[in-house]
């Protein structure tokens, strides 16, 4: 079984961004970036059900700029043995990366496509689902265990109140939760045999996929500021606040 | 122009959020049906006919949508579809799940997490944890969206809507196994008016208990941090963050919480933030309202011992 890992290169986890003066949009110029969290999971995942013998290879994929390789080179030195590349200098919505990976999907014949389930710069949650519905393939959100046993796969999903397992015919498409796995650290070595493995570039056009504009960011606004606060220097100043000025309890 | 509405519930009970996400509608303006999908659902949509603002209730009542699977329901909502200009739901795991399978099918773009309301087209949403405000202009010819409740208050219950059923029940390749709820008492986390969390502070599950009596005291709910799930110390649906559920009450009490980026993302629109932290370089106290520096085992059972 072939299992295909859409990643994406984002902003690292760490990094406060900051709106630019303009409002045209957040400042990323010479920030650190990253595998996004979610897509590490699922390249974990992926790799794992590999080391296991369920899956025969793993494809990582990712639609972006020529930096975008950095990641997927990453990727690789986690375990995935070849790249696809995406090239576009556009930034595309959910809805368009969708149907560029469904075409990668479609070309690799991919039986598992696992996604992380959200990036932390979009914060959409759409892809996976979008996906899946464009190729009209059940799909099991927010995994935190993930099982394949023969042509079925079987998710424990993490819902609002608690867990859902749900069990599906492969093809399927799976998006990964935080508490799926703890994704592994690249060794040097690994990072060095990344290098030779392969990384094909694909074009837009190439993969015959024709995109449309969806929609319009018109600004991007800094949050309001929350006004200091004061410390306290007792648990009865905290009460007496709270019940008084505040009003709260 | 229509909208509809897809209703939050487990069944017996219509959720909070499905009056919330009808707030969200009615700022859009237009006539806005609520859909309750789901399994012997009457109490539901009951409860959905009375929201304020709502003027039909359809509902689909099979054993198929019992547990809200995103294959079926999002074709039932793709079946109503052609009536309605707006499609939305309340950013919760079932509207997270389905609500992106319905844009694909329609072939537009979904907005995510929705706090704000500008027109018939353009709302605002948060990007990047919640560091900064997009307001997004949607050029498709149907809006479909998903709403985060905290950010609207919800609807009386004045009203009378219609009621409709819908015949079709679609199948989904998707099978059903089971699922585990956690048992609570308290009140559920999206809706609370008080909230107290723990971190890695707490130090062990056990040590939940105090928080838990704290949060008794209070009529509150009981939220965590990423690194309290993680650790096992509660279950991973308490979880308050970027990842987990995003709050908004009118008092959040952060125990033992450094005050990560995600874990702000989740909890910085609460109107009052009370940090208690030994480390008084947390990050949690900037944007406390009030911070108490002190060691939780002493400030808390203090605390209860005030209450």
């Amino acid at each position: 079984m072939k299992v295909l890992v859409p990643v994406k290169r984002v902003v690292d986890a760490n990094v406060k961004v900051r709106v630019k003066a303009d409002h045209s949009n957040v400042d990323t110029a010479n920030l650190k970036m990253a595998l996004n969290p979610f897509c590490e999971i699922a390249v974990e995942e992926a790799v794992r059900l590999k080391e296991a013998g369920i899956a025969t290879e793993v494809v990582v994929v990712s639609v972006g700029t020529k930096a975008v390789q950095e990641q997927l080179r990453t990727a690789m030195a986690l375990g995935a043995d070849r790249a696809i590349h995406v090239e576009t200098d556009e930034e595309l919505v959910p809805l368009s990366i969708a149907k560029l990976l469904l075409a990668v999907q479609q070309k690799e014949q991919a039986q598992l496509v696992v996604f992380g389930k959200q990036s932390i710069d979009g914060d959409n949650n759409q892809t996976g689902q979008m996906m899946a519905a464009l190729a009209d393939m059940p799909q099991a959100t927010f995994a935190s265990e993930v099982k394949v046993e023969g042509d079925n796969i079987v998710v424990t999903r993490e819902i609002d109140g608690g867990l859902q397992t749900l069990k599906m015919p492969l093809p399927a498409v799976v998006s990964v939760d935080l508490r799926l796995n703890e994704p592994r650290y690249a060794s040097l070595p690994n990072i060095m045999k990344a290098k030779r493995k392969p990384l094909d570039v694909h074009t837009i056009a190439d993969l015959g996929v024709t995109l449309k504009a969806h929609q319009t960011v018109l600004k991007v606004t800094p949050p309001a500021e929350r006004k200091a606060g004061i410390m306290v220097s007792s648990v009865e100043e905290l009460v007496e606040k709270l019940r008084n000025e505040a009003k709260v309890i | 122009m229509s909208i509809l509405v897809l209703a939050e519930h487990d069944n017996a009970h219509l959720k909070a959020d499905t009056a919330k996400v009808v707030a969200a509608a009615s700022a859009i303006g237009g006539d806005i049906h609520v859909l309750v999908a789901g399994h012997q659902c009457a109490e539901a949509a009951k409860t959905a006919q009375a929201l304020t603002g709502v003027t039909k209730v359809i509902v689909a009542d099979s054993a198929v949508y019992a547990n809200h699977l995103a294959e079926n329901l999002g074709k039932l909502i793709i079946g109503l579809s052609a009536d309605y200009s707006h499609i939305l739901s309340a950013a919760s795991s079932v509207g997270k799940d389905t609500l992106p399978r319905v844009a694909a099918l329609l072939d537009v773009a979904q907005i995510s997490e929705v706090i704000g309301i500008e027109s018939a087209d353009t709302f605002i949403r948060p990007i990047y944890a919640g560091n900064a405000l997009a307001t997004v202009q949607s050029l498709d010819a149907k809006k479909v969206m998903t709403v985060r409740s905290s950010a609207f208050d919800a609807v009386a219950s004045t009203g009378s809507a219609e009621l409709v059923s819908v015949g079709d029940a679609l199948d989904a390749r998707t099978e059903f196994v089971s699922q585990t709820l956690t048992e609570s008492a308290r009140p559920e986390l999206g809706n609370a008016g008080i909230i107290v969390s723990g971190g890695r502070g707490m130090g062990s599950g056990e040590n939940f208990a105090i928080l838990e009596q704290l949060a008794d005291k209070l009529g509150a709910a009981v939220g965590a941090s990423r690194a309290a799930v993680d650790a096992g110390f509660v279950p991973n649906d308490l979880q308050v963050g970027q990842t987990g559920k995003i709050v908004a009450p009118d008092l959040y009490i952060a125990v033992g919480i450094s005050g990560a980026i995600q874990h702000l993302a989740g909890m910085k629109d609460s109107k009052v933030i009370v940090a208690i932290n030994k480390d008084p370089e947390a990050p949690i106290f900037q944007v406390a309202d009030y911070g108490l520096e002190a060691d939780l085992f002493d400030a808390i059972p203090a605390l209860n011992n005030l209450l």
